[in-house]
């Protein structure tokens, strides 16, 4: 490289990186600001340092609106959550070691639900019928099983996908030894699909996590609200009170920032594993 | 009756999974054609045909929804899909900072889209939004970007670009560098041109990858709902409604019937867009 083609390069980092930051880190410096501030400087909406930093006591301020809502929020995301991964991890690793060990002509309709799941949207207010005839609507586990029926696709493909660079003989060896399918499922299997599996749990746990549109419509009511909906509660009733406002939305944005930092690595590779291969 | 060794890969394993699948998917969404077919309060129904599908074409708010839906799922993926491969191509080019900007683009993907969505309308207000400030700073004039009837949709499809170009670029990332470096090898040797190469040597073959993120974001788009919801409620007027939006209004309104019929007519756009584009997709990858 010449030294002509090195300080090109240099320059072009140079600007994409103030592009990027212009474009991408601004917001969330904004959010961090604003956050900060006493309600009389964050009405003005200004990209400024805050007159007077106040993080603390905003925090505790939206902690305990509406009654420590927020706390009830964040437990109810984190029962759905935990509860509906777990299940997807299992239930989805199982489907996809059966669709792709054992080739037969239920394959087809199997894969073809998978193709269903993945592209239908789910029609709402039909499920609401259905979940009040089994007494689920409004319920946290009934929100967690359709958590579960909406990722059940994607969690099948990924393992689909994995499971076929598991040799078959591993499996052989086992069945010979004696084991049942369920022991050689979770004794031999499931262990060697810990890397996916941990694509999985993050990249589920972020969505459903976020998810906003299915707690709106299955999970209405006070004691059922979740981190999306009480920022969305909150929306309306702050208005006129931008540092809490955002205060809000930065104590939402922390679990998957922690998350990102953990598991930067795994998410790349495995996002792009399920979706290339998908 | 041959009697047979039951299989190590018994079916029950499906069980679980189809049960949850069938219950609270497949169930509702066969029974969705049934009762876009009634007036409905959710216990009772009535039979009226097709009067709620006569009734969303005869209102022009309804059929603006549709219209706004095409546009903006059409919009959000195309410019996904070049903008996520010019990043691709720039980040995987050896630059400096690289790993901290495919850091920074990625991001957004991970936050909540209410949250964005409540940022950006700040960011965008119109008179003190951080947007206009910068505008007029250099001389530009003060737009009203969500509060302008012409304009509103386009904002939000301008932040959803914003929030998902990341994941585009990232399914490009691995595409590229499937593409063996001796294509490019023999590329230069024969002289091509740095534009040249891209156009005949990186396009073609990170097909894949435009086939993925095309058909992502294309389904993400003709189903999104929270950006839209957060930003504007589908306002002003019904200007940045979508189908997803409007399928909520008339469930609010407790047009039940009215609301399912909307989500049928979701479901044929998707399929009429989707399956003809993987079609068409499938047969090009056999010519190639």
């Amino acid at each position: 490289m010449t030294a002509r083609d090195a300080r090109r390069q240099w320059i072009t980092g140079m600007i994409a990186m103030a592009v990027a930051t212009v474009i991408f880190i601004v917001p969330f410096a904004f959010i961090f600001l604003t956050a900060a501030k006493t309600k009389q400087d964050a009405s003005r909406l200004l990209f400024t340092w805050p007159e007077q930093w106040q993080l603390w006591q905003n925090f505790t301020e939206v902690l305990k609106a509406r009654n420590y809502m927020l706390l009830l929020a964040y437990f109810n995301s984190t029962v759905i959550t935990v509860g509906a991964v777990a299940a997807l991890v299992v239930f989805g690793a199982m489907v996809g070691y059966v669709l792709q060990r054992r080739r037969t002509g239920w394959n087809k309709v199997i894969y073809a639900m998978v193709l269903v799941g993945l592209m239908v949207p789910p029609a709402v207010v039909p499920t609401i019928w259905v979940l009040q005839g089994l007494g689920l609507f409004k319920t946290i586990h009934g929100m967690i099983l359709i958590q579960i029926a909406y990722g059940l696709a994607f969690s099948v493909l990924l393992y689909r996908s994995f499971i076929a660079t598991i040799p078959r003989d591993l499996d052989e060896a086992a069945i010979i030894d004696g084991a049942k399918p369920l022991q050689v499922f979770f004794k031999v299997i499931l262990p060697l699909l810990k890397p996916v599996t941990v694509t999985l749990i993050v990249v589920q746990s972020i969505a459903i996590f976020n998810d906003f549109t299915n707690p709106l419509y299955y999970l209405p009511g006070k004691e059922n609200v979740t981190v999306q909906l009480t920022l969305y509660n909150f929306q309306s009733q702050f208005t006129t009170q931008f540092n809490l406002l955002f205060m809000n939305i930065l104590l939402v944005t922390i679990p998957p920032l922690i998350v990102f930092i953990f598991f930067n690595r795994q998410i790349v590779a495995g996002m792009t594993a399920g979706a290339v291969k998908g | 009756m041959t009697t047979r060794r039951p299989s190590p890969y018994p079916y029950w394993f499906v069980l679980p999974a189809a049960v949850i699948f069938t219950v609270l998917f497949l169930v509702p969404t066969v029974a969705s054609f049934w009762f876009s077919l009634t007036r409905w309060d959710l216990i009772n129904t009535e039979f009226i045909g097709l009067d709620n599908y006569r009734q969303f074409f005869k209102e022009p708010f309804l059929v603006q929804g549709l219209t706004n839906t095409v546009i903006y799922a059409v919009l959000t993926s195309g410019s996904k899909t070049v903008i996520g491969l010019l990043l691709a191509v720039l980040l995987t080019s050896g630059l400096r900072g690289q790993g901290f900007l495919r850091s920074v683009v990625f991001f957004p993907v991970l936050v909540s889209t209410i949250g964005v969505g409540i940022t950006f309308s700040v960011l965008m207000h119109p008179t003190k939004g951080l947007i206009n400030l910068g505008l007029a700073e250099i001389g530009l004039p003060r737009v009203g970007w969500l509060t302008e009837a012409s304009l509103a949709l386009y904002s939000i499809a301008f932040v959803d670009l914003w929030k998902g170009v990341g994941l585009a670029t990232l399914i490009y990332i691995a595409g590229l560098a499937a593409i063996s470096p001796d294509y490019y090898e023999a590329a230069r040797i024969d002289g091509a041109t740095r534009l040249q190469r891209f156009w005949r040597v990186t396009v073609p073959l990170v097909r894949p990858a435009t086939v993925t993120v095309v058909t992502l974001s294309l389904i993400g788009g003709l189903r999104s709902f929270d950006l839209i919801w957060a930003m504007t409620r589908g306002g002003p007027g019904f200007s940045s409604d979508v189908l997803a939006s409007v399928i909520y209004k008339q469930y609010q309104a407790g047009f039940y019937g009215l609301s399912t019929a909307g989500n049928v007519i979701l479901f044929l756009l998707i399929a009429l867009i989707i399956l003809p584009l993987t079609w068409w997709f499938n047969r090009r990858e056999v010519d190639l």
